[in-house]
């Protein structure tokens, strides 16, 4: 990591244990968010890391967000950086076009969304269904057909959602003429499909769950080391030593695989496996981590009242969110038949 | 903590040279038949004639510098060279602890004239070591040895028998850790590292067969065998220290991960030619893992390369990696519904056998899995 995205990161993670205390994480464990973080966030300049300068963004690259999203997910921190910065923001500097101020968030459009060119704008109508924090979004970037339609606060009915951590995931029912300014086509050098945006998504989810990860295997190497039974802690017991430690390779394993991702997206032209697998890995660690955890607490790690569920509820809920075990499996199995005899090796190494 | 500084490593381009060169090389060799591609060959595959044309092309002892026959290759370069071999199937168990053990030992520890007495040599693909640690009574605790060297008249005599000592039938060298002084609080002190050359007629060499038959280690029985002081490797009673300081490597390399490898390509092989499209998910489970796990042992082999012995991570490389291997059995063997048969003329029944009968060895040899568990658990401070 070089020393300014180090230097940014330590910055990060000052303002987020400053404003992610045990009271203001439960403040948003039933769709809140946390507003006090953001303007943290926007002053430090972090909120459009990965968006090009020239298109109003923070620059930096991929890696960067990562290592920002990864703070994030360990505080279980309540802001939409991932969908402002990684998903609408790529999505509207990828068309050419100046990112606006505030939080946003961004989604695919569905079959059924309904567009017609009319003279004052573009019609859009229909419902997107589970978009992330879309009630505190000033504007939502909706993929549709190749085209970006930056929807505003206005432009549609909102049906409140949380996921299994009580994040918002809220139904939108667009119904809205969308002027020409707020309909962009990308530019012919993006990269901008449906595919990159979900692999984007899932990466993004993965660094959060990296981070949460590693705070849910803090709080449970702290407690085994306070809980005392049997006349001794129970960090003691060496079953539980080598559950904090199968839980710490996993953790490992899932923070080296999203930052070697994101490192690939950054300088490779297919970064479709790395990210794939990197959301794969991180599902399958997040059961073993938030399991293991809930185990070495015991009753007390059950309660509302306990800490951890912010982060095992977020594994929990992010392990389905863009994709869960089986559908990055899928995609993976897809690349290892169309490949070829004898391509695996390939497809693993990178290099032909 | 440490752990979680670890770092991604993208390979540098002009290692695709190196790779696409040992490619070439292996297309080669098992096209003509001169070797063949099988599991667990780290372990199992003995050429001493495939080990010779390795050294020729500089592939053995890569990090030796240049005097003692090597390229002064960094990890990461050594990394691109073995995972290829191990892709491969290559048999390259003759040279593996000479290359990846006792090689950098000597370089580290060794005496000018044993570095060149045995490096060149090593690095040709000429000279294979044996490392002698475990015994009878000792295994995880390796501190506990019981061999015993003694001081005599221009050397030391060892007495003691070692256990699983693999390849020692056929290696030129087997490395041995003695107790030198006596048993003190501090169990790590008193140990000493000796170079036994081989044959030697008071080294006594009996096969122990593995559950297959197979003649891979040995028991070796030392009575009373003079080791020439000029044999002593490294400082006498630092023995633990010398051992202990190639684990990040030992344990971090991509044979930790890739023992099944061959299986998972052949069955890979066999779900693109059928296009058997819906069941590729499950194989892709499995190769998402592999991808992620090869990018932890690379980034271990990073550390290495800037000089740091990441000990800790090299430890979750290898506990995670090696119950992978397994799961690759398992995912094959449900997925292809073939019936393992070592007798098989088929790659994926014989693959499939040999792969689950070498199975016990991945998460045991070079340190248990608990073991393991254990030396992350004191890095995370419980212990
Ligand atoms: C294929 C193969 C090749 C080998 N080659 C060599 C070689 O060339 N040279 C050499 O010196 N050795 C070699 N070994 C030996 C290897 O290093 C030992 O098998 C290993 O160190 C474990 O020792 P052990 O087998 O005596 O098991 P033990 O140490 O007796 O362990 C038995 C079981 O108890 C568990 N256990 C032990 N201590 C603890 C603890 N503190 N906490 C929790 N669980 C514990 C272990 O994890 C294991 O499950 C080889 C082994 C294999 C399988």
């Amino acid at each position: 990591m070089s020393e300014i995205i180090a230097a940014l990161v330590a910055t990060v993670r000052e303002a987020s244990a400053k404003q992610c205390d045990i009271g203001a994480v439960t403040a948003c464990a039933d769709g809140g968010w946390n507003a006090e973080l953001w303007t943290a966030l926007e002053q430090i300049g972090v909120t459009m890391l990965s968006v090009p300068e020239e298109h109003g963004g923070a620059g930096g690259d991929v890696a960067a967000a990562v290592a920002v999203l990864e703070v994030l997910g360990e505080y279980s921190a309540g802001v939409p950086l991932a969908e402002t910065a990684l998903l609408a923001g790529w999505l509207i500097a990828g068309c050419g076009a100046t990112v606006p101020s505030g939080p946003m968030t961004a989604a695919v459009a569905s079959p059924e969304l309904r567009t017609r060119q009319e003279d004052t704008g573009l019609s859009v109508r229909g419902t997107v269904a589970r978009v992330p924090w879309a009630r505190y979004a000033h504007h939502v970037a909706v993929l549709d057909n190749g085209r970006v339609i930056l929807l505003g606060r206005s432009d549609f009915l909102l049906e409140q959602g949380t996921n299994l951590a009580g994040e918002p995931r809220d139904d939108l029912a667009i119904n809205a003429i969308v002027p020409a300014s707020r309909v962009h086509e990308p530019s012919a050098d993006s990269a901008i499909s449906v595919q990159a945006f979900y692999g984007r998504a899932a990466l993004a989810r993965a660094a959060l769950m990296a981070g949460a990860a590693r705070r849910a295997l803090e709080l449970a190497v702290a407690y085994a080391g306070e809980r005392e039974q049997f006349g001794r802690p129970i960090a003691k017991f060496q079953a539980v030593q080598q559950h904090l430690a199968a839980m710490a390779g996993e953790v490992l394993l899932s923070k080296m695989a999203v930052e070697a991702a994101a490192l690939a997206l950054d300088t490779q032209g297919d970064a479709d496996v790395a990210v794939a697998a990197a959301k794969l890995v991180a599902g399958q660690m997040a059961g073993v981590v938030a399991s293991l955890a809930h185990q070495i607490h015991g009753a007390i790690g059950f309660t509302e009242e306990h800490p951890l569920r912010h982060s095992t509820t977020r594994l929990w809920a992010w392990r389905d969110e863009s994709g869960n075990e089986d559908e990055w499996s899928g995609v993976l199995g897809q690349r290892v038949v169309s490949e070829g005899t004898g391509g695996l090796w390939s497809l693993l190494t990178g290099a032909r | 903590m440490d752990l979680w500084s670890l770092e991604p490593v993208a390979l540098p381009a002009e290692l695709d040279v190196l790779r696409r060169d040992v490619r070439a090389f292996l297309a080669k060799e098992l096209s003509s038949g001169r070797i063949a591609a099988n599991c667990d060959q780290w372990l199992g595959g003995w050429d001493h004639a495939f080990s010779l044309r390795l050294g020729e092309r500089g592939w053995i002892g890569m990090a030796f510098p240049a005097q003692y026959g090597g390229s002064a290759a960094g990890a990461l370069a050594r990394f691109v060279v073995t995972e290829e071999l191990l892709a491969a199937g290559a048999p390259v168990a003759a040279h593996w602890i000479a290359d990846r053990q006792s090689g950098p030992g000597l370089l580290k520890f060794g005496t000018e004239e044993q570095k060149r007495a045995f490096l060149p040599r090593i690095a040709r693909g000429e000279c294979f070591f044996a490392a002698g640690m475990s015994e009878p009574d000792t295994g995880s605790d390796l501190a506990s040895v019981r061999t015993r060297g003694r001081q005599v008249n221009g050397g030391w005599r060892l007495t003691g028998t070692k256990v699983w000592v693999s390849g020692a039938h056929r290696a030129h060298a087997m490395i041995a850790l003695a107790r030198t002084e006596p048993r003190t609080a501090n169990r790590h002190a008193g140990l000493t590292q000796f170079i036994i050359e081989l044959p030697d007629p008071d080294v006594h060499i009996r096969p122990i067969r593995l559950l297959t038959g197979e003649h891979h280690f040995n028991e070796v029985v030392l009575d009373e065998v003079f080791v020439p002081n000029a044999r002593v490797l490294g400082e006498p009673g630092s023995g633990w220290h010398q051992v202990t300081s190639e684990l990040a490597m030992e344990r971090s390399g991509p044979e930790r991960i890739l023992s099944t490898f061959p299986l998972l390509a052949v069955a890979a092989d066999h779900l693109a030619e059928n296009g058997e499209r819906s069941s590729a998910s499950r194989v892709g489970a499995v190769v998402g893992r592999l991808w992620a796990l090869r990018q932890l042992s690379l980034a271990v082999a990073g550390r290495l390369e800037a000089g740091a012995a990441p000990a800790v991570e090299a430890a979750a490389v290898k506990d995670l990696g090696t119950r992978f291997e397994s799961v690759v059995i398992d995912t094959v063997r449900l997925l292809s519904q073939v019936v393992p048969d070592l007798g098989s003329n088929r790659p994926l029944p014989r693959m499939l056998a040999e792969s689950i009968l070498h199975s016990p060895g991945f998460t045991l040899r070079g340190g248990t899995n608990e073991i393991l568990r254990g030396v992350v658990a004191k890095e995370l401070g419980v212990r």
